[in-house]
């Protein structure tokens, strides 16, 4: 068949793009080449690894089970996104490297995504609440115990 | 894992889609969250040429009460569900099955009518919807229908829905007073699909003697496996551990486990056993609780 | 200001990138005119090649090439044996090694038959359904004792039989010990190690620049050198005209050292073909065949004993599931081998292996390496030792150690890297007696007890390893200070994850004076660094840290030098802190590290005959042969006894490893390491057919553990220096790893009072499944 194309907009960390994609592309795919916005990860392409989350509208979800052409009309967040305009990390970002969060790296962009979100819903979260909202993103590197940490670090710089 | 190639269109309406899909009939998949269809096209398992997006119509999400039923748009997502605490209230079983159901990310995205419509034999939902004897609502372009739950679900991963028709709205009865109910399931980790998943409602009359049971089953037949018939000689009697031993050993009796890549089919039969008196013994101690 | 930073918890240089999504992974290169490949792959185990038609393919619209076997002519060879057979007495060796795509025979399930390269990778994918393939499908091999009786259908049919290889090893005389002993304990044991499934799977760029004669490859290989060297040959090209670059690498635990996987091979000499840059990115699906697992071993296994528990001796047979090719020698059963005699006095050894060729993926060593295998033997047979001669499961252990006066202490058979195995330091009760207190061992009888009062079952599990690390050939390392003052480290290994960017800096930093954050550190490169070996064995830190000393001291040595000559005054009286030299007592005399390395690199003026520009030195260390680290697990489990559902109460590890680095990052590798352990002894199992179908190819059935599965981890260590270094470090990267499988056996065994109802757990991995169908039958 011949290729099915759109013209879509689409917002991502605030930066309104313009662009022609084929139906198919994954959004994942439309992020890290089209936009050249690489911190997004792809571990799997089935919805399990959650390397690739990003925020729709602020919420976690799996970039690799959306396509590009569903993103328009939406505000995407992505880990490029994360710090402020002078560079300065997210306090998760600065926790997760005080606690040593992160070994090879490739899980953490999707970590940061639904971690951040996690802890503006919910700011006091216990240890177990923390690894639950993490049993979503794998992490082949760390056992997960320094990401806690920081999670639950950044909560409470995060109360103040 | 890149999907094959496919024409994509977002429905702008409800009769958009409907009249998109007598168009093509199989040719078209509906996309909704997504977070099965995705992975089957990603695989290459599913490889529709029309793609008809009904995230963008309003009208199929939301949760609304109708008589003495909840009505549940198709498109409502997992995460809307989880967070209405009326529904839980009302719907307990959905409500404490939904931690079981992936993870938020995928919550967050996925709906109860993609979930219904793609009836995965491990699938919570489908069993729930059982269960609580829901009906659902099925329309075409020209013509509706309404189907019950269990005829619904025609065998893995196959409903009853033909070529020119989608799931457009669930009907969830209110549970009867003195009704407690628990869901229960046994996975290898947390989200995943079940092994063995049991949905169970006790509700009791005079002296604590019970008056009806609903027990259904996720993870043990090609559908949800309803297994009320069977836990019927419960009725009129109190919940005593023996009978409780009785119910489980007819359950065994009665389910043909197929067992899979995590657990054997004996297993599947044991632990359907025991979620059985450990589901029904909740239950029962949450009618009491005032759950 | 101090700048000493060694063996500090120093947060790491190399997170900014990281934690920004700046950091260059291998998806992230893209290049101008680039193209996409995909490979059809087999999709039976064990077939004869009949037709492959691209002829479609090629027409598809997109679609700018497609080649099989016969298009790359001279090119197309067997790969290199990379690991070539230890030099042992005896020894059978069938070399058989991979081929870049499949002639003939397709032996196992992922085998390339076809590349397809396109504009874009979907492209690329859509081609892969026009290709006709014919198969003539043959029974595979898959169970090892069916694959070496008679009549077996054969992988390589010229090799006459499945053995890929036979190996006996001996230390003393088993048979005349076992003779006089008191008691033989025998078992067989079957232990599955899973696949490595990083986040980050394989891939490959290759940019063949015809006017620059230069070959430019990404590749998410741990070994560069190696590959850049191989490549070269292959491609016709000179070393010098192959950069090879590992970028950032999302985790490699092994298989990433595997090396002239087709794709690697293929990818460079398409792009020559084509002159145009070409990417391959491995996805998850074809993770589970194109890259090396690790797979399974079946013990037949006796231990000797006296009545109090002393091993009097061990005799061990066993077969190892190779796959289809065997590239990588015997490094994964040699390990296995000798990691069973653990920190273990062992008077008599006699174990033999046949490493068996089937029609699975190639087996490689992941994390742990064959180790897991053996300690899973040893420590059960202690188990049931201590069962049979009512003794604690802890005391056994500790009567058998090897004394702390033993060391050096040789064990005579052959190691993996060649050498005699010979246990370079170690001090093991201390490590015991940590852990038994951290997990409460004395104290858990009781609360055991009260538990099951409660109707809980709670379960006890202590595992005792060592593991050879740091072994050679050697690494190297040049530490130049810039103009600037900062320092910079090139070395030849590649890094995915290990904190090499902070912990060699933190090496740099200590003999230099500067601060960790301005030494700046490049791995993987090969146009950076020409020589090394690679990140494997655990052997990062301790080979090409001790190369980055090693170089840092020289550097040291010449600023110190040229600053003497400067304030003409005696080295003694120069002190190196916070970049500068100065002269002890007066601060106000000093020259900048920077200032220095100009000095030493003049526009005018002569250079003493003899002596090198600038403030650097290029330093190799190979070390005369590994150092053996060890440490304890211990652990408790509940477990529900109708469901056999399995929640981890506590997690314990002391571990030594001599001289510690950076207690962070050292910490970050054991709770990886566990993490992993928990997963190949609980919830990774690779399910294949009798055909050789893997029938769980996705991580929504291959189970990685979540932060739901793996729990706190508590964690302690003592300092044992090794004397094979002057820094006194051993390797740890694999420690975690390694005694998850009999530490779940033994927990779960004493929950369910297993040993009460006739039943023992003899393989890894369990799951509540299997444990179901295990004790079915018992008594309750």
């Amino acid at each position: 068949m011949d290729t099915d194309h759109h013209e879509i907009t689409v917002s991502v960390n605030g930066v309104r793009y313009q662009r022609r994609v084929e139906s198919r592309l994954l959004l994942s795919d439309f992020l890290r080449h089209d936009l050249a916005l690489a911190g997004t990860h792809v571990g799997c392409e089935h919805g399990v690894c959650g390397a690739c989350t990003i925020l729709l509208d602020g919420e976690p979800v799996r970039s690799c089970l959306m396509l590009a052409v569903q993103a328009k009309n939406h505000e995407i967040s992505t880990v490029e996104g994360l710090t402020n305009k002078d560079g300065e990390y997210h306090p998760l970002q600065q926790a997760m490297h005080d606690h040593h969060g992160l070994q090879c790296g490739y899980c953490t962009p999707g970590i940061l995504m639904t971690m951040t979100a996690f802890l503006n819903e919910n700011g006091s979260p216990s240890e177990d609440e923390v690894r639950e909202a993490l049993s979503g993103n794998l992490c082949r590197c760390t056992g997960y115990q320094n990401i806690v940490d920081a999670v639950m670090s950044a909560a409470e710089r995060m109360r103040g | 894992m890149k999907p094959a190639p496919f024409k994509y269109i977002a429905a702008t309406s409800l009769e958009h889609a409907l009249a998109l899909k007598a168009e093509h009939g199989d040719d078209a998949k509906f996309l909704a969250g997504g977070q099965s269809l995705m992975p089957a096209m990603n695989f290459r398992l599913a490889q529709p040429a029309i793609i008809i997006d009904i995230n963008g119509i309003e009208d199929l999400a939301g949760i609304r009460p109708s008589g003495g039923t909840t009505r549940v748009g198709p498109v409502t997502r997992y995460r809307a569900l989880q967070r209405d605490a009326g529904f839980a209230q009302l719907f307990p079983l959905i409500g404490e099955a939904l931690p079981h159901i992936a993870h938020p990310q995928i919550r967050n995205r996925g709906t109860i009518g993609g979930n219904l419509s793609h009836a995965d034999p491990a699938s919570e939902l489908p069993a729930i919807a059982v269960a609580l004897r829901a009906r659902f609502r099925v329309q075409a372009a020209k013509q509706e229908r309404w189907i019950e739950a269990p005829d619904f679900f025609a065998g893995a991963l196959t409903t009853d829905l033909k070529p020119d028709e989608m799931l457009t709205e669930i009907e969830l009865p209110l549970a009867k007073p003195r009704t407690g109910s628990c869901f229960m399931e046994i996975a290898r980790r947390r989200g995943d699909f079940a092994i063995v998943g049991v949905a169970a409602m006790v509700t009791l009359g005079d002296e604590d003697k019970c008056t009806a049971i609903r027990l259904a089953f996720c993870g043990v037949g090609q559908t949800p496996v309803d297994a009320s018939p069977v836990a019927d000689g419960l009725i009129g009697h109190t919940l005593t551990e023996e009978a409780l031993r009785d119910a489980a050993a007819s359950v065994q009796a009665m389910i043909d486990p197929g067992g899979s890549v995590h657990a054997t089919a004996d297993y599947q039969r044991h632990i359907a056993g025991v979620l059985t008196e450990r589901a029904l013994q909740t239950a029962h101690q949450r009618v009491h609780d005032g759950h | 200001m101090s700048t000493r930073t060694f063996g500090e918890p120093i947060k790491r240089n190399e997170d900014r990138r990281l934690l920004t999504g700046q950091a260059l992974f291998i998806d992230d290169v893209e290049l101008p005119g680039m193209l996409h490949a995909a490979f059809l792959r087999s999709q039976v185990a064990h077939a004869r090649i009949l037709k492959i038609d691209i002829s479609k393919a090629l027409q598809r619209p997109g679609v700018v090439a497609a080649y099989v076997a016969g298009d790359l002519g001279d090119y197309w060879q067997p790969g290199p044996i990379l690991v070539p057979p230890p030099p042992i007495a005896g020894i059978i060796f069938n070399e058989r090694t991979q081929v870049p795509l499949a002639k003939d025979k397709v032996r196992h399930v992922g085998e390339p038959l076809v590349i397809v390269i396109a504009e874009t990778r979907y492209i690329a994918e859509d081609a892969l359904d026009d290709i006709d393939v014919e198969l003539e499908q043959l029974p595979a091999v898959v169970d090892l004792e069916k694959g070496l009786s008679p009549g077996s259908v054969l992988v390589h049919e010229d090799v006459g039989s499945n053995v890929s290889a036979h190996v006996r090893q001996t230390k003393g005389n088993y048979a005349a010990a076992a003779a006089k002993a008191d008691r033989i304990i025998k078992r067989r044991f079957w232990y599955e190690h899973g696949i490595s499934s990083p986040i980050e799977t394989r891939g490959v760029v290759a940019q063949w620049d015809a006017r620059a004669n230069q070959m430019t490859i990404w590749d998410t290989t741990q070994a560069p050198v190696f590959v850049r060297n191989g490549l070269a040959g292959m491609l016709g090209l000179n070393e010098r005209q192959v950069r090879v670059i590992a970028p950032f690498v999302g985790g490699g635990f092994g298989p990433k050292i595997m090396m002239f996987y087709p794709e690697e091979v293929l990818l460079p000499w398409v792009s020559m073909k084509l002159n145009r840059p070409v990417k391959w990115i491995e996805d998850r699906l074809e993770h589970f065949f194109a890259t090396t697992h690790e797979r399974g071993q079946i013990h037949d296994a006796e231990m000797a004993l006296t009545g109090d528990g002393r091993i009097v001796g061990i005799k061990d047979v066993f077969l190892h599931d190779g796959g289809a090719y065997d590239p990588y020698g015997l490094t994964v059963p040699i390990n296995s081998q000798c990691t069973l005699l653990g920190p273990y006095v062992v008077p008599n050894y006699d174990s033999t292996f046949t490493q068996v060729f089937t029609n699975l993926p190639i087996v490689t060593p992941y994390r742990g390496a064959g180790r897991q295998h053996g300690v899973f033997v040893m420590e059960r047979l202690l188990d049931f030792a201590a069962n049979e001669l009512n003794i604690d499961r802890a005391e056994i252990r500790r009567r058998n150690l090897i004394p702390p006066d033993a060391f050096p202490y040789t064990n005579e058979i052959i190691y993996q890297d060649f050498e005699v195995l010979e246990y370079d330091s170690g001090n093991y009760e201390p490590v015991l007696d940590m852990a038994l207190d951290a997990i409460g061992y004395n104290a858990f009888k009781d609360e055991q007890a009260a538990a099951r009062l409660q109707g809980r079952h709670l379960g006890i599990g202590v595992a005792c390893y060592v593991e050879g690390t740091g072994i050679g050939p050697y690494e190297g390392a040049k530490v130049q200070v810039q103009s600037n003052g900062k320092v910079s480290v090139a070395t030849g290994i590649g890094t995915q994850g290990q904190g090499h960017f902070t912990v060699f800096a933190q090496i740099a930093a200590d003999q230099l004076g500067v601060a960790v954050t301005d030494v700046d550190v490049v791995t993987g490169d090969t146009d950076q660094f020409y020589w090394g070996a690679g990140t494997f064995a655990s052997r990062g830190a301790v080979v090409a840290g001790n190369a980055v000393n090693e170089a840092s001291k020289v550097v040291r040595k010449k600023a110190l030098k040229l600053a003497s000559d400067l304030f003409e005054c005696s080295e003694d009286d120069l002190v190196i802190e916070d970049g500068k030299v100065s002269i002890v007592g007066i601060p106000e005399k000093f020259v900048k590290l920077g200032d220095l390395a100009n000095q030493a690199n003049p526009m005018r003026g002569a250079v003493q005959p003899g002596t090198e520009p600038g403030l650097e030195s290029t330093q190799y260390f190979g070390p005369k042969m590994g150092a053996t680290a060890n440490g304890v697990h211990a652990m408790i489990v509940e477990m529900d006894p109708r469901t056999f559902d399995l929640k981890i109460l506590k997690y314990v590890v002391v571990h030594d490893c001599g001289t510690v680095i950076n207690p962070m990052i050292l910490a970050g590798q054991i709770h990886g390491g566990v993490a992993q352990g928990i997963g190949n002894a609980f919830y990774e199992k690779l399910v294949f057919d009798d055909q050789g179908q893997l029938l769980n190819a996705s991580l929504a059935d291959y189970l990685l553990p979540t932060a739901l599965e793996v729990p706190r981890m508590e964690l302690a260590h003592t300092v044992t220096k090794s004397p094979l270094n002057p820094m006194g470090i051993k390797g740890a990267g694999e420690a975690g790893a390694i005694p998850g499988g009999p530490l779940f056996a033994q927990a779960i065994e004493d929950a369910l009072d297993l040993k009460g109802r006739g039943v023992e757990l003899l393989e890894i991995p369990l799951s509540p499944s299997r444990l179901f169908e295990l004790t079915r039958n018992a008594q309750r």
